[in-house]
């Protein structure tokens, strides 16, 4: 008697959610083109193309921007290099203690950001080490391992060791079947991990308040503005770029671990 | 041929592959060095810190091992900010388990093809996308000139509206500056943590085990209770920890939007920065992660790390 019909509620229920999750960012879109700049009027009472001009012209804008794009790269690239070397342990071995590495690379997200920012900051004031650049990307770069090192772990379970084995057979060493056939395998996977790790990094702003001092993220920009209006047009703009700035590695990141049954010998 | 070629690659592989216990240190010790070092270590110098205390007079910070600033913890307005905050995670959690629960379900069930993706597409970007965005838009909603007091008004429900706000402790002056405020934020940004393990946890129930249930006269809502609820619990323990562990340690949220009373994240960050007093702030954070620690503990034995 099982059919496949989708209860009527259950749609309802699910269309409705989805949409509780869009309308708010959508409504962002809205405000950018706002004439208002005093209060959060709905509906706008006219639309404008104004304020992107003003926000060109910012160059607290655009130091925030700057640093927040160096400390992001810079973060992913640590997170994609530590995240693929414990992805790579774990994966192809069990060892004593395997299940506390996965927990202690999960451990930075799985536990409150407050408390990775409070540990750093106590830690900085116990060594006397002063703010910098430096001490955003240590913050970034610890939490953005996990990401990268889902999307290895995942396609590491995929790659079938007859690759690696084979590689061996036919005279490679383990440094040319890296490069010939592992790196390959896990490039888009990596990838997408890199992406994630970007978004995250580029976005984050709890752990960034306890480890920045006085410098500005694009985030901690837009926090002050949050706390303390004063350009609310100007915030509507960023809020926007910021969107559809993080949506861009998203799409990316999907599009590159779309399928699964891409990787070779991934289908046995 | 590998014989006729030697040099340091072809060295180490060959060490490699006789002891792959010495690949395996090369290759783990870089991640856990980094993790051991700037992670445990903070972790480790926060705990030091709680112990500490804070002279009273001076304002310095006593580098003597005391139990003094936990049992500020235990003063009523401290005890408060901790109740409260727990209160605020465990009602969270349970909302973004009700509404997550039919999105994953008619994800991981029914829709096919583009329309998975579209669930897919549309959990994941509202979770990667800004967080301070996402606070920032509820802040235009929750604004009394906003546009829910618009559609409320538009639907003529002002004084259903201001019959909620008139509520003891949970109203206040408009949503945005109430617990109901906060509470909205919460949820909409965590729910995307809470549809996607759940989700992963349904499609891995069989289909025939719900052919079975129905085989065996069981009405859909008894397969839903007796069935797909008891095997969809890892996942929604799974989502739990993120929804419980992100309100429990968030300070910005309950600062931009709600009532001027303080969670645990506002008293780590108001302790640690202005008043100086690091060792109250430790204190303050050491209690989440106790928190947490049970509730891993506990989602451990229920085998939700499965469905991570």
């Amino acid at each position: 008697m099982h059919s496949d019909r989708t209860p009527i509620a259950l749609k309802i229920a699910a269309f409705a959610g989805l949409a509780f999750l869009h309308l708010p960012l959508l409504l962002i879109f809205v405000y950018a083109f706002t004439t208002e700049d005093r209060s959060y009027q709905w509906p706008p009472p006219g639309l404008t193309l104004k304020w992107f001009a003003v926000t060109w012209n910012r160059p607290d804008v655009w130091a925030a921007l700057r640093l927040s794009l160096k400390v992001a790269a810079i973060s992913t690239l640590v997170a994609m290099i530590l995240g693929t070397l414990c992805a790579a342990a774990v994966s192809r071995a069990k060892f004593f203690g395997r299940e506390a590495v996965s927990l202690l690379v999960i451990l930075p997200i799985a536990l409150p950001g407050i408390i990775t920012g409070i540990s750093l900051r106590s830690a900085f004031s116990l060594g006397e080490i002063p703010f910098s650049t430096l001490t955003i990307v240590l913050g970034h770069a610890t939490f953005c391992i996990v990401v990268v090192y889902n999307n290895a772990v995942a396609r590491f379970r995929r790659l079938s060791g007859s690759l690696i084995e084979a590689s061996a057979d036919l005279g490679a060493n383990g440094f040319q079947t890296f490069r010939h056939v592992i790196l390959p395998n896990i490039s888009t996977a990596l990838l997408a991990g890199g992406m994630l790790a970007f978004a995250l990094s580029f976005d984050e702003v709890i752990v960034t308040t306890f480890t920045a001092g006085q410098q500005q993220t694009l985030p901690i920009w837009m926090l002050e503005e949050l706390v303390r209006p004063r350009q609310r047009p100007v915030t509507n703009v960023v809020a926007m770029i910021v969107v559809l700035v993080t949506f861009l590695p998203i799409l990316g990141a999907y599009y590159l671990t779309r399928g699964g049954t891409d990787t070779a010998g991934g289908g046995k | 041929m590998a014989a006729a070629r030697p040099g340091i690659a072809q060295g180490l592989s060959d060490l490699f592959w006789r002891r792959p216990k010495v690949l395996l240190a090369v290759l783990l010790i870089p991640p856990l060095l980094w993790l051991g070092v700037i992670y445990i270590g903070s972790l480790a110098a926060l705990l030091v810190q709680s112990f500490f205390s804070i002279d009273e007079f001076s304002g310095l910070i006593n580098y003597e091992f005391t139990l003094k600033t936990y049992a500020e913890l235990l003063r009523p307005a401290n005890f408060d900010i901790i109740l409260r905050t727990t209160l605020m995670a465990a009602a969270v959690t349970v909302a973004a388990a009700i509404i997550a629960f039919p999105i994953a379900y008619y994800a991981a069930r029914f829709a096919k093809g583009h329309m998975k993706a579209l669930f897919y597409l549309g959990v994941m970007l509202p979770l990667w996308s800004s967080y301070l965005v996402k606070v920032y838009a509820w802040k235009l909603i929750l604004a009394k000139e906003g546009i829910l007091t618009w559609a409320v008004d538009g639907v003529g429900a002002s004084a259903a509206l201001n019959a909620i706000l008139a509520l003891p402790v949970i109203g206040g002056g408009s949503l945005s500056v109430s617990y109901i405020g906060t509470f909205l934020v919460f949820l909409y940004v965590w729910l995307p943590f809470m549809i996607l393990p759940v989700q992963a946890a349904l499609e891995r129930v069989p289909a025939n085990l719900l052919e079975a249930s129905n085989d065996l006269g069981a009405r859909p809502g008894q397969t839903l209770r007796h069935v797909i609820l008891p095997l969809a619990m890892p996942g929604i323990i799974a989502g739990s920890i993120f929804t419980f562990s992100l309100t429990l340690g968030d300070y910005i949220i309950p600062q931009i939007v709600g009532s001027s009373r303080l969670f645990i994240g506002q008293a780590v960050y108001a302790h640690q920065g202005t008043a100086g007093n690091i060792p109250l702030a430790a204190a303050f954070a050491v209690v989440p992660i106790v928190i947490m620690g049970l509730y891993l503990w506990m989602a451990k034995r229920q085998g939700a790390f499965d469905a991570l």
